[in-house]
């Protein structure tokens, strides 16, 4: 660590707090994967954490998701609100004995002195509606800020977790806030260099976050995004229903799970776009929520019927 | 005598629940204990956010001896009865039996069976591992490796290592050793996370407390709470303020920290321009501090109190900055929501609760706003509020439910309207409505007592009641998810702390009314009237008419109606329509309902249930000021002699009617004949007539000018007469037609007892 220049110190460059989290936990036996191409509210919907948690299966994995929540927009004049913004998101199936100590030397690896700061496990229980989804765990505070997820998974897409997975969201931004002691995002140091040479948070993303909120809440064709919920609702079915084993075969598998999957994402993205468009009422609000899990949970009993899921091939 | 020591081990307890886990994890073993005939001395439970731990003084080393004496066959029976009886007992020979006698059956044997008692330690590794798998934590997990099997142990977070062992203070105490889904009983914890992580091996209660506070672990809740409190205290006293109690968050944060530092931060003074109330919610929900004021002037100060977990090496100065921090966003986003709030007129956004779902059968929060408003300009009428004040108050009551603050911290709902609304310059009966209307929130919260906010205050408390009951969501056992028992004492408090004269049935059929319009009303809606199966028969009728049965309504949206020749009809599936209990039937069950609660209430003020009853026999009981104000000169009258004589008189009419009616077969409630009473009739029994005609009069008349007291003055005059009749004159005498009469002057003192009470229903 201490041969690595200073532009790379997590505690002063936004990159280098997230290659010194992926470093870390490539060192701890994750597969650093690279983000879902795909439009997701938060790390948790990446398959590599929503089916992977599924079956009987070891896994390790960790990745940055950019994700997007439509309603959290403000025009890029809120100093703590994004609507797009980057979590570190940790899996480990089973989750090993000593996951809260690992999670601690990940804070230690970026910096956080236990010595000096307050770090505690406050009771938060977790909960995702759209993806059938529970478990029970912790914010995790330095200082009296909340850093970190902490989840023990119990159930996902209405299956029970068999094992359990132990699931870390890290909100980078904040993080990266509390380590480099500045009041708004926008004035973070993304690079870590100084002078003409610095990039900061709101150099790369300010734009993005006017842009998006006069599309999220003012301009998004909601006739067309009512549409494509409604296609992906019928694709996902569609595709499900298509790499369903056939009956009278020796393989049992399903063979289409992940391209199902997607479109569940999509359908749960356009219906957060929907929300933020404020056309969707709050009876109805509960409906498609409901619609959602509904997919999730097919997904969730196809991918069980694949190799990921556990079945033999 | 020696001591249990047990130590569960796991990753962090939620505050909320650790002090329940202790008691649940002491009552569980000494339970067991028990029942098996180990009793100890004294047992107390402790516990952190990472332990529970119970100590069991003065348990015996081993159960007590059993022994049995168990007869057997006679000396000399045949073989196979023998063998039997040695199998049976568990002997191996019959020497090893007793003979004894006895007259009648002669010799027989007779065995000794011995049963030692089992060791203690044995026992305890026998009921351990069942409690801990079936520990009785509201939400409990399963993790890692072990999860793969169904089954698998569940506990409120990961459970790391149990700590059991067993033994007197001279001598290092024996291990109790067993296994709880591969996790196995030893004699290693750990101390404070960060501040003593390394592993540390106890023996007994008496060195694992001090050895754990060494390791910076303070096992006693209450203690950690002290140190906390008298910690606070000092760091306030210090800077010349006074730290603002709050027994909730004290005990919240001593369930957060193994070793609670103390330590004082501060934040911008411009952040006071909030209201103090919104910078307290805001402190404590998110940060769990406490907040401190000046004790000159009572005002928040700026700065606060956090309980910190560790001692940091450089004196917590990092931590008070990160705090600081967060403390400084979190005001900012406060102080941002109160500037924006404010904005917005508070009427500006009602259109805003057209969104806000009540319930769903029950509509949004915008029309029950219109039906509070309603039924808030009626009620200031009987309550002498300003009808226009009133409506005012209603209609802004729930408009703060969409603020940005309250959006934040629902606690605040209310209060912050309160705020609002003086700023926008209302009234100030207006504003204190808006806040007070949620009132009273429990037996013990103040009831108010401006005219404007008892109207809002009923309104909304009545037409919440009424709704529930019209959906047929009433409390049931231990069941009221809508807080309507809670509801009921409201009104009940509200009417009785202000003497405000209220016919209840009159405002249950008034707000069923405004509810039922209400919903007709709904351009979706189709209204059928009664079990009418057709639905072309909807809508046309008089709002009288549903008030006199029940409506069943379809709403358009649902499945069921198609739209056929331009007009909406409906396939009836009891699924699809909702019947909404508006007739006299519901609306009588709510009333009844009120009368428990009352009765209930005046239980819990010392009033006599009896009493409560007699006055609830009589018929149309509805003013419950009036009621608590009969049951109370009631109380009063039976204290008196004359009371106590009146009422062993009507028990000794009352008595003998009973019997003397069942024995002819036939009721004697006619008025007596005065012709007979006059022609054949003793002295007392004439005198008795007299008295009782007028006696009944008058206390009818004082009643209905609600003079309790005369009513019973009244009656106190029939004591003296009844007392003679009942020495002197034979009811039952020779002639049937003066036997007839006599119990038909019986009658009339029990028809003019009830022109106070029932007093059949009088105990005692």
């Amino acid at each position: 660590m201490t041969s690595e220049p200073a532009h790379m110190n997590p505690a002063r460059s936004f990159q280098g707090l997230i290659l010194t989290l992926q470093r870390y936990w490539a060192e701890q036996g994750c597969v650093i994967l690279q983000p879902y191409d795909m439009e997701v509210g938060a790390g948790t919907f990446h398959p590599a954490t929503t089916l992977r948690a599924l079956g009987p299966k070891s896994w390790r994995a960790a990745y940055v998701q950019p994700s997007r929540r439509p309603k959290d927009g403000r025009y890029g004049e809120n100093p703590n609100r994004l609507q797009h913004y980057y979590q570190f998101q940790v899996i480990l199936k089973p989750n090993p004995p000593n996951l809260q100590e690992l999670y601690l030397g990940s804070l230690k690896a970026i910096g956080i002195d236990t010595s000096l700061h307050d770090i505690r496990f406050v009771e938060d229980d977790w909960e995702s509606p759209t993806l059938g989804a529970w478990g029970l765990g912790w914010e995790c505070w330095c200082d009296g800020m909340e850093v970190s997820q902490f989840t023990y998974f119990q159930q996902v897409a209405g299956f029970e977790c068999s094992p359990v997975a132990g699931e870390l969201t890290y909100g980078l931004e904040r993080l990266a806030m509390y380590l480099q002691g500045v009041e708004s995002i926008y004035d973070l140091n993304f690079n870590g260099l100084e002078g003409v040479e610095k990039v900061t948070y709101g150099d790369v993303f300010l734009q993005a976050e006017q842009e998006y909120s006069r599309h999220n809440f003012e301009h998004a064709d909601t006739e067309m995004l009512f549409r494509h919920f409604r296609d992906a609702e019928a694709a996902c079915r569609k595709y499900l229903e298509a790499g369903e084993p056939k009956p009278g075969t020796n393989d049992q598998r399903h063979l289409m799970a992940l391209p199902a999957y997607d479109q569940c994402i999509k359908a749960s993205h356009m219906f957060n776009l929907l929300d933020a468009r404020g056309v969707i009422s709050v009876t109805e609000r509960q409906s498609y929520i409901l619609r959602v899990r509904e997919l999730a949970k097919a997904c969730g009993a196809a991918w069980l019927k694949t190799e990921g899921g556990g079945v033999a091939a | 005598m020696p001591d249990l020591l047990l130590e569960l081990f796991s990753e962090e307890i939620p505050a909320r629940m650790q002090r329940r886990a202790a008691e649940d994890l002491k009552k569980l073993v000494t339970d067991a204990l028990v029942e098996r005939g180990f009793l100890y001395e004294g047992a107390k439970a402790f516990a952190t956010p990472r332990r529970l731990a119970l100590h069991i003084a003065g348990l015996p080393v081993k159960g007590q001896d059993v022994r049995e004496e168990r007869k057997g066959p006679r000396v000399g029976s045949p073989d196979a009865a023998i063998q039997g009886f040695l199998k049976g007992a568990g002997l191996a020979s019959i020497e090893q039996a007793k003979i004894e006698s006895d007259p009648k059956k002669g010799e027989f044997y007779v065995a000794i069976i011995e049963k030692p008692g089992r060791s203690t330690p044995d026992v305890l590794a026998e009921i351990l591992p069942g409690i801990i798998k079936t520990f009785p934590w509201p939400k409990s997990m399963r993790w890692g490796a072990a999860s793969r099997e169904p089954g698998s142990l569940r506990w409120v977070r990961p459970l790391h290592s149990i700590v059991c062992t067993f033994g007197p203070e001279t001598e290092d105490p024996e291990v109790v050793r067993f296994d709880v889904d591969g996790i196995g009983s030893g004699d290693v914890t750990k101390g404070h996370r960060f501040l003593a992580p390394d592993e540390i091996r106890v023996k007994r209660f008496d060195d694992y407390a001090p050895a754990l506070e060494r390791a910076k672990v303070v096992i006693d809740t209450d203690r950690r709470k002290d140190m906390i409190l008298h910690d606070a205290k000092d760091l306030a006293f210090a800077q010349g303020l006074e730290l603002v109690e709050d027994e909730a968050l004290l005990e919240e944060v001593a369930g957060l920290v193994e070793w609670p530092v103390v330590l004082m931060g501060s934040f911008d003074e411009a952040f006071l321009d909030i209201p103090p109330e919104v910078i307290r919610t805001t402190i404590r929900a998110n940060q769990k501090c406490f907040v401190l004021r000046d004790p000159n002037t009572g005002k928040l100060a700026n700065k606060f109190l956090l309980t910190s977990n560790l001692i940091a090496s450089d004196g917590g100065k990092t931590i008070v900055g990160g705090n600081e921090r967060v403390v400084r966003a979190r005001l900012s986003d406060a102080n941002f929501f109160w500037k924006t709030d404010q904005q917005v007129k508070l009427e500006d956004r009602l259109e805003k609760l057209k969104a806000i779902v009540f319930h769903e059968k029950l509509g949004t929060q915008y029309e029950r706003v219109e039906r509070i408003a309603a039924l808030s300009k009626v009620l200031a009428i009987g309550v002498g509020a300003d009808p226009a004040l009133a409506e005012r108050g209603a209609r802004l009551a729930k408009a703060d439910l969409v603020t940005e603050m309250v959006g934040e911290f629902p606690e605040l709902q209310g209060l912050m309207g309160r705020y609002y609304a003086m700023l926008q310059g209302e009234h100030t009966s207006v504003a204190a409505a808006i806040e007070e209307h949620y009132k009273p929130l429990g037996p013990s919260d103040r009831v108010p007592t401006d005219p404007v906010s008892v109207v809002v205050a009923l309104a909304d408390k009545i037409d919440t009641l009424v709704g529930f009951w019209a959906i047929d969501e009433k409390p049931t056992g231990s069941k009221d998810p809508y807080a309507l028992r809670r509801a009921a004492l409201g009104v009940i408090r509200l009417v009785l702390e202000n003497s405000i004269r209220i016919e209840l049935s009159a405002l249950i059929r008034m707000a069923t009314e405004n509810a039922a319009k209400q919903i007709r009303s709904r351009p979706n809606a189709l209204v059928l009237l009664g079990q009418d199966p057709d639905p072309t028969n909807a809508d046309p009728h008089e709002i009288d008419e549903f008030l006199d049965v029940d409506m069943r309504v379809v709403i358009a949206d649902q499945r069921s109606l198609r739209l056929e020749q331009g007009e909406l009809r409906a396939d009836l599936n009891p699924k699809d329509y909702t019947t909404l209990h508006v007739g006299p039937k519901s609306r009588a069950d709510l009333l009844s309902f009120f009368a428990d609660r009352l009765k209930v209430y005046l239980r819990d003020q010392g009033a006599r249930h009896d009493l409560i009853d007699a006055v609830f026999a009589l018929e149309g009981q509805d003013d419950l000021l009036m009621i608590v104000r009969r049951v109370e000169a009631l109380g009063r009258f039976l204290d008196t002699e004359d009371g106590k004589n009146l009422l062993a008189g009507y028990r000794r009419a009352a008595n003998i009617l009973r019997i003397e009616e069942k024995k002819d077969g036939r009721a004697y409630n006619e008025q007596p004949d005065l012709q007979i009473v006059n022609d054949q009739g003793q002295i007392e029994e004439k005198a008795l007539a007299v008295v009782l005609d007028g006696a009944k009069r008058e206390a009818a008349a004082a009643v209905e000018a609600e003079d309790f007291e005369g009513a019973m003055r009244a009656l106190s005059r029939l004591r003296q007469p009844v007392d003679a009749f009942f020495d002197k004159v034979t009811v039952n005498a020779e002639d049937p037609a003066l036997r007839a009469n006599r119990l038909r002057l019986l009658n009339s003192i029990r028809e003019a007892t009830r022109t106070v009470a029932d007093f059949s229903r009088i105990e005692g």
